[in-house]
Parts: C-alpha cells; structure tokens; sequence
C-alpha cells in the first residue's frame, strides 16, 4: 500500500515510522496502538463480559460489581500501574484510549472497589480480599522446547503449534466433561501460548484450595532438566480422564504428527531420549541394538520413526513383559511428549493477573484474539491479524461508516464475532438466570425468616423459666448462657 | 429425660437409628453435680486411652478396637437414652475443662475427633446417612441406577489407585467437587460434570473434618463463655470441678497393694535392682548413699515403698536403719516417724495417701539438694544417659530413650527403659511408678517362676 493510497482523505493518519516506506510498517507503536484502541478494540464486549450480567436492569443486579474489577496497565517505558477500577463503559474506554497501555490486565473482583482499598486496609480485618475471579490457565510452548526440534523459545510454526492444539483439547474437554464448567474462553496469547478463562460463576467463586484442586488435578507432566522421567502413570489402568485424553487426543497425535514431524526416532541423539524413559535396561539396549543396526536406509518405504516406533511398542507391550515399570511404558513416552504442561501458580490464586483477550503482544505485533475450541485444529498463529495488518484494512475501507463495529472491515470481525457468538452471549444469558433466580430465591428467604422468628418468639412467652434454654440452643455463641442446671 | 437431638428416627419404622450425636448444642438437662464429676472423669479416661494409643502408633484397625473397649469399659449404659445423656453431658463438661489453653484445646481437638472417626465408621450406612444430613453435608447417596452408569468409570478409579472396587463398596456418595478437593487433587475420585463420586470410605474423612472445624470453632467460643462469664459464675460450684479435671490421674492409685502383698525389708534391696523405676531407684540409691532424704525424696519414696508393700512397721524400721548414720534413734523417732505414720494414714485427719503418679512426679520442680523427681525431665543429658547405661542399657537404647525426652515425652521414655530392662513390650505405657513395678514382677515371675 503507498502512502497516497493511505492517505485518501483521511484524518486519523497512519504515521509512518522514520525511516520507513509507504506501507503501514509491520511494526508495534503507541501511536498505532491509539488507533486500535480508538477504533477495534472491542470496549462494550469486554465491560459487557466482566459485568456478569450485572448491568442494573434487574433489581437483582449488583451495581457495584464491574467498579470492583481490578485491572492492571503496562504504560509504554514500562510503567506498570495496578489497581485500576472503572464505574461504567465509559470510564474503562477513556482511560484505555487515553492511557493507551501497552499491556491490559486483568485481575480479581474484589471486596471493594480496589480505587478505595487503603481506607479499607486500616481496619485491619482484611476486608480488602479477592472475592471473585475467573478460573484461569496458561500454556506456553517455550515449555515443551525439549519435545520440539524446530523452534525453540518465543517462535513457533505450524510444526510444533499442534502442541498447543491438543493441550486445549485435553483441557477444554475435561472442564466440561469432569467439572461441568460451560463458560469458557480460549484465548491465542499473541506469541507462542495459550490462555484459558472459566467464567462459570462456579469457577469465579473457587477458593484458592479449590484452584490448587483443578490444578494438581491436571499436573501429570513433572519434568526438569534433571529428571528423565517426568511422567509416572502407576496403577494398573489409567484414571480416566488421564486415559480418555490419551484414546482420544494424544496417542493419534503422537503417533500420526508429532513423531514424524520432530523425526523422534530418526537419530541417535533424539532416540536416546526415549530409551531413557524405558526403566528396563534390557530392553533399551534391544531396542537400541536394533535401531543401530538399521541406520542406514531400511528398505521399508515407511517412515523411520513410524517403523521403530512399532517395534518399541511391540517389546514394551509383549504379554513377556512382567517387570511392573514397563506397564504402562509406552503410555508414559507419550504423555511425556504432548500432554498439556501447564503453569500451576497462574491458576492456583486468585489474585493472579492475566493478560487481556484483544490485546495487542508488543513483540509480534498480533492481536490475542479467542479460539474456538471446537475448530481449534484450525487455528494458525502464522496468519493471526497484527497491529498494522488491521490498519492497513481500515484504511483500505474507505469513507468511514458507522463509528461502531468498524472491526468488520477488517480481519478482527471474525474474532470478535466468534467472542460473541461461542462465548459472550452464552454467557450473559446464564448470568441473567443467575441473578433473576439468586434473587428469587433471595425474597423466598425473608420471607421465611419472619415466620420462623414468629415462632420462637411465641415458644419464649409461653414457656416457664426452666424452658428457657430451648431458645438459646438455636445459636451456639449462647450455648452457655443456660447450659446446665442442677439440683444441688 | 427428653434429649435434644441425638435421637433420629428412622422413615421407615420409627426405630432410633443412631446414637452418635455430634454435639452441636448443649442439651436443656438437669445434670448432678457428681454426675457432672464423674460423667467427665469416665469420658476423660476413653480420650486419654485414645491418647495413649495414638502415641504408641496403634494402627487404624487396632484404635478403632482400643476405642469400641474404652467405650463398653467406661461409657455404657443398660438404657441407650442414659448412655447418649451422659455421652453429650460428659464432653460438654470437658469442653469447658479443655477450652482454656491453646494446648489443651489442641489435645481435646484431637482425641475426640479420633474417637468420633471410629464411632462413626462403625455406625449402620443408614445412620451414616443421617449425620452427614444433619452436618447439612449436600451428599446424596449414588441410586442403584446411577450407580450401575458409572461402575466401569469407578472401578478404573479404583484400580488407577490400585485397589478394588469390592461389592462391599457399592456405596458412594454425589458430591460438588469443590466439596473435596483434596480428593479431586489426587484423582481419586471419578467426577462427572462437576460431581464427585465419592466412596464409602473417603465420606468418612469428610465428615470427620467437618466435625473437627466445628469443635474448633465451638472450643474458641466455649474459652470465650468461660472466662467472660462462667468461671466466675461458678466460681463456688463448677469451676473448681472444672480446673481439677485436666490434671487428674485416672488409674488406679495403688494405695492397696494386691497382687504382692508383702514385701520386707530384705527384699528391698534386690527388687530395687530389678523392678524399680529409675525416679526411685534414684532415690533409693540416695538415701543409701546420703543416708539421708529430704522431704519431697521421702514423700516420693515412701508413697511408692507403701504402694509396693512395705508395711508400715517395716517401712519405720527402714528409714531409721537408712538415717542411723546421720539421725539418733530418738531423733528420727521425734522428727520422721511421724511424717511416715502419717503417710499411711494413721496420724492427723487419717488420710492414706496414695502413691504419686507419674503426672504428679513429672510435675514438682526439685530444688538443691532434691532428688525427687522425674528423672527424664529433671536430670541433666549427662546424668540421666549415665544413669540409664547404669541400669543396662545398651547404646542403642539409651539414644531412643534420649529421643523421647528431647521431644518431652517422659513417660514414654520410661516405657522405653521397663522395654529395655525387661526385655519385653510394655503396651499399656507407663503411668505409674507403682505399675512399673508390679509389671516388671510379672515380667521376671514369668520368666523365673518366682518373685523378684
């Protein structure tokens, strides 16, 4: 694109950077930043998702809810304010547009509005606390660079990002089929990860014992560098979630992708890493004698790694085998190489702060957008829109349209669409029941409530003195008033 | 007498399905002031029996006995209705004896959860139920239907942690997972869409903790009640009672010396070699040496030479032969006689005294010139590891010995020494020098055929 084409009558110029030529440089500024947060990022979907349905239509709405939202920026020279709380849509948009904040997070809804935590922390009962937050997860492949030949650290490729795509199968289909969580959002973390947000209002009031649950829960990859076998599968079958993941996502993905693409077992130097897991010393020199022998081309017209592979299996999995380490052998190699590694701590607190959706990843230039879940295999970082990507297709539009919506010219529309359609409004949807039967429920209660005081107010009034106590079992903080009485 | 609570008629037939109560109010009863005392004082002894066993690492099988015989021997009654009385009656009492200190609280805590875990296991499924309700625990009982979708999924549960899922295990309970986390952390539970399918086994560990969070939340709010209001209130009646309780000795006090009868005072000597705790051997060894004792000494030792069976005519010539190189006849006839008559209860208001008991032993604080004691408390490293190879011990031992009472467990390094010694267990424990004695004669009768 040239400069006179971008320059087509418009105000909001794109400047280019120094140096530069006539396109929209592929590069990451604040000035390009303030466009996107003037014209793409979706505002009104995220304050409607981080409202919960608590937008003050129904009586049962809590108005105070989004205002205590803490959210986190990361300002251009690396300045990093916290504890930042907005009272409505507005107050969010304008301070993102007037900040203009490299990086948005986000964290707890808290007790109080976090702009007001200091008065709050004088009475010294800690009522300044967490009280709600989503369930969060982080997958990064910088983890899995010791199964991954072709990248290694913050790149990723086609090759190796399937890693990423079968750890949120194994994820994402076990927080609904096990912990019947609906509500949740895949987000791309704009370089070489993943994140996870569970809104269920379920998930929201997890205490930090009951995160560190579903964490542990999910923690089967034990690796360092100093250990050889970072999985360990003991018993005799596999628990079920461990072998409903393996059946149905990580065995056919070891067997058809991951081990011809990374050539596992085509060297020595990559082989012997799987040998090492073998606890069978025997065993690993068979296998070893005969891969040796077979180095240069077999005549077998299959991949290599394929062929060894089978015969790997075929030893470990021989009825011969008695010794009990070698059970579940082959599970264990697989399990080592593509189960979800996940980063505990992210999603063992509440008062964790993760990285907003739709943000901006100042080293690539892409834009976190969501992934469906369901047509994750989809899914290409290579071609997630960047910064000048989209600027450039605001510029190609034309005369501006309508303020609203402008991300439909561009290739974020489909982003924001699949936010909204798979996740925001199933969402608000359920909270709206929340509210509406919470609140019923609530007005069932009162009512109760006075009937049943009517009752013991009457029981006191008719009874004698000895009877008193009857009353005062009701709490236990009177239990001793009349606890016992005696005749001597 | 109505009870409050404890009595929960099952749907079916109108029959009381369960006697465990978990003490959620105190009962609107008219109690006796004995009663008071002594309902107490027998639920005391089931929660140190407990104490006792637990600190003898029993396992699971062999406490859930140790609880079912402390229980007949100390708490039962004919009428099921007096029993579930005097059951709720005695640990309200005992909540009070126990809420005072951080310490005491911590050991209440931990006894009575301990005999609630094994009371509750060997309750009906049915009554089982019925509690878990009452704790308002959300548990529903897996129907039969149910139960047959998910029997693959949790027998793959079992076998991952590899056990079994035996017929007997056919009861499970539906849960929230957020409700047992521990158990989801673990995998060892099947859930499905948010529910955990838990096993009959697994709820009792529920249930136990939720007892044990409210006896811990009851036990700060009953501290509270008693010093703002109670102990002063009662301050003529119930709190003397009260005090008393926590330091009381329950075993028996050996003031009648039974199964040997007499011994003289030429067996003195040798039985002190063999059959003596060291507190006394102590003791003895010093009033040999110093042929003199002070007062706490002569208390000490005298007591336990009553309890062993010394009569009082020998027990006066013993003393005097012991002090005649120091004390005239006449002498020791004007100043000691007396104390010892008195011990045996023939001076004065007439009180026999009874033997000290190792609580009270461990308790004094001796000062110069004292010996009496407990060894394993008072003594310095030094002397009490010289003492110990003194009586035999080899390396070995004196270094477990020496272990235990770094950790102040006295009484279990005593226990540790009589195994030594004697060359045999000693279960029961050592809480009495007396019983220290009369088990080591059982221990060389059976060995020689003969006393001491």
């Amino acid at each position: 694109m040239t400069k006179e084409q971008a320059d087509n009558g418009r105000d909001d110029m794109v400047i280019d950077g120094p140096g530069q030529a006539n396109a929209v440089p592929d590069e990451f500024n604040a000035n390009y930043l303030r466009i996107y947060y003037g014209k793409l990022f979706p505002h009104a979907d995220m304050f409607k998702w981080m409202s919960y349905g608590n937008d003050g239509k129904h009586p049962g709405c809590d108005k105070s809810y989004f205002g205590r939202r803490e959210f986190s920026f990361t300002l251009e020279n690396d300045i990093y304010i916290r504890f930042q709380s907005f009272n409505s849509v507005t107050e969010l948009e304008n301070s993102i547009k007037e900040k203009c904040p490299f990086k948005i997070d986000i964290g707890p809804v808290y007790s109080v509005d976090p702009a007001k935590r200091h008065a709050y922390a004088q009475s010294g009962d800690n009522v300044f606390t967490p009280v709600e937050r989503e369930l969060v997860f982080d997958i990064d492949i910088s983890d899995y660079d010791d199964v991954r030949y072709c990248c290694t650290g913050a790149d990723v490729c086609l090759e190796c990002w399937p890693l990423m795509t079968i750890a949120i199968k194994v994820i994402d289909t076990s927080l609904r089929d096990d912990f019947g969580f609906n509500h949740i959002l895949w987000v791309y973390s704009g370089r070489r990860g993943v994140h996870c947000w569970v809104c269920d209002g379920k998930a929201r009031r997890l205490t930090n014992e009951q995160r560190a649950a579903i964490a542990d829960y999910f923690y089967v990859y034990k690796g360092n560098e100093n250990s050889h076998k970072k999985i360990s599968l003991p018993g005799l079958v596999l628990y079920p979630f461990l072998a409903r993941s393996y059946t149905e996502v990580l065995k056919g993905f070891f067997e058809a992708k991951l081990l011809p693409n990374q050539n596992l077992l085509a060297s020595e130097e990559r082989y012997e890493k799987i040998l090492e897991m073998i606890p069978d010393a025997s065993v690993a020199s068979e296998l070893r004698r005969r891969w040796q022998e077979n180095k240069r081309a077999s005549m077998s017209k299959d991949d290599i790694n394929i062929v060894r592979w089978e015969q790997l299996k075929s030893i470990l999995q021989s009825g011969k085998q008695k010794m009990q380490g070698l059970r579940r052998c082959v599970e264990e190699i697989v399990f080592s190489y593509t189960y979800p590694r996940l980063d505990m701590e992210v999603s063992k607190h509440m008062n964790h702060l993760l990285k907003a959706p739709f943000c901006v990843h100042p080293k690539t230039g892409r834009v976190c957008v969501p992934i469906d879940p369901n047509n994750c295999d989809e899914f290409d970082p290579t071609t997630v829109p960047t910064l000048s990507q989209l600027l450039e297709e605001l510029n190609r539009g034309g005369p501006r349209q309508d303020a609203e919506n402008e991300w439909d010219r561009t290739s974020l529309g489909e982003s924001v669409t699949i936010f909204r359609t798979s996740f925001l409004q199933p969402l608000l949807k359920s909270c709206k029941e929340e509210i509406e039967n919470s609140y019923n429920a609530k007005l069932q209660q009162s009512k109760n409530a006075l009937s049943w005081s009517h009752v013991s107010l009457k029981v006191l009034l008719n009874r004698t003195e000895t009877d008193l106590s009857i009353s005062s079992t009701h709490s236990s903080e009177t239990l001793y008033e009349v606890v016992l009485m005696y005749t001597y | 007498m109505e009870v409050f609570q404890s009595h929960r008629k099952s749907s079916s037939n109108n029959v009381i399905v369960s006697i465990l109560p978990f003490y959620r109010s105190a009962p609107p009863l008219e109690v006796r002031l004995e009663d008071f005392e002594f309902f107490a004082m027998d639920r005391l002894r089931v929660l140190k029996g407990i104490s006792d066993g637990l600190c003898r690492g029993k396992k699971p099988e062999e406490m859930e006995k140790l609880v079912v015989d402390l229980w007949k021997a100390n708490m039962r009654h004919p009428q099921a209705v007096e029993e579930v009385n005097k059951d709720i009656i005695s640990h309200f009492v005992l909540r009070l004896v126990y809420c005072r200190t951080e310490e005491l609280r911590k050991w209440f805590l931990s006894m009575e959860t301990t005999l609630f875990r094994h009371r509750f296991r060997l309750e009906s499924s049915e009554a089982q139920r019925a509690l878990m309700s009452e704790f308002k625990l959300p548990y529903k009982a897996v129907s039969n239907a149910e139960f047959e979708s998910v029997k693959d999924k949790l027998g793959q549960v079992a076998r991952s942690m590899g056990q079994n899922l035996a017929a007997a295990d056919a009861i499970f309970y539906k849960v929230p997972f957020e409700e047992v986390p521990d158990l989801v952390s673990g995998r060892r539970v099947f859930i499905h869409k948010g529910h955990a399918y838990v096993a009959m086994n697994q709820v009792v560990s529920l249930v136990v903790t939720q007892f044990r969070s409210y006896i811990s939340k009851a036990l700060i709010l009953t501290n509270r009640k008693w010093t703002s209001t109670i102990r002063e209130q009662e301050k003529d009646r119930l709190t003397p009672i009260v005090e008393a309780l926590c330091t009381s000795y329950l075993g028996p006090d050996y003031s009648q010396p039974q199964e040997f009868g007499e011994i003289s005072i030429k067996d003195i000597d040798q039985v002190a070699k063999t059959s003596f705790p060291l507190c006394m051997r102590h003791l003895f060894e010093k009033v040999k040496e110093d042929h003199h004792l002070k007062h706490g000494g002569r208390m000490q030792l005298g007591l336990f030479l009553k309890g062993v069976g010394l009569k009082l005519d020998d027990a006066l010539a013993f003393w005097k032969a012991e002090f005649a190189p120091k004390v005239s006849a006449e002498r020791f006839d004007k100043e000691y006689a007396y104390n010892i008559r008195h011990n045996y209860g023939r001076e004065g208001k007439r009180t026999d005294y009874t033997p000290y008991s190792c609580q009270k032993i461990i308790s004094v604080t001796p000062g110069i010139g004292d010996h009496h004691g407990c060894p394993y408390r008072h003594f310095s490293e030094e002397n009490l590891r010289a003492a110990l190879v003194r009586m035999g011990l080899s390396s070995r031992a004196v270094e477990d010995v020496m272990d235990k009472v770094h950790n102040r467990h006295y009484q279990l390094a005593c226990t540790l020494t009589f195994e030594a010694v004697h060359g045999s267990s000693c279960d029961a424990g050592i809480n009495h020098p007396n019983q220290y004695f009369i088990d080591s004669q059982r221990v060389l009768q059976s060995k020689n055929g003969s006393v001491a």
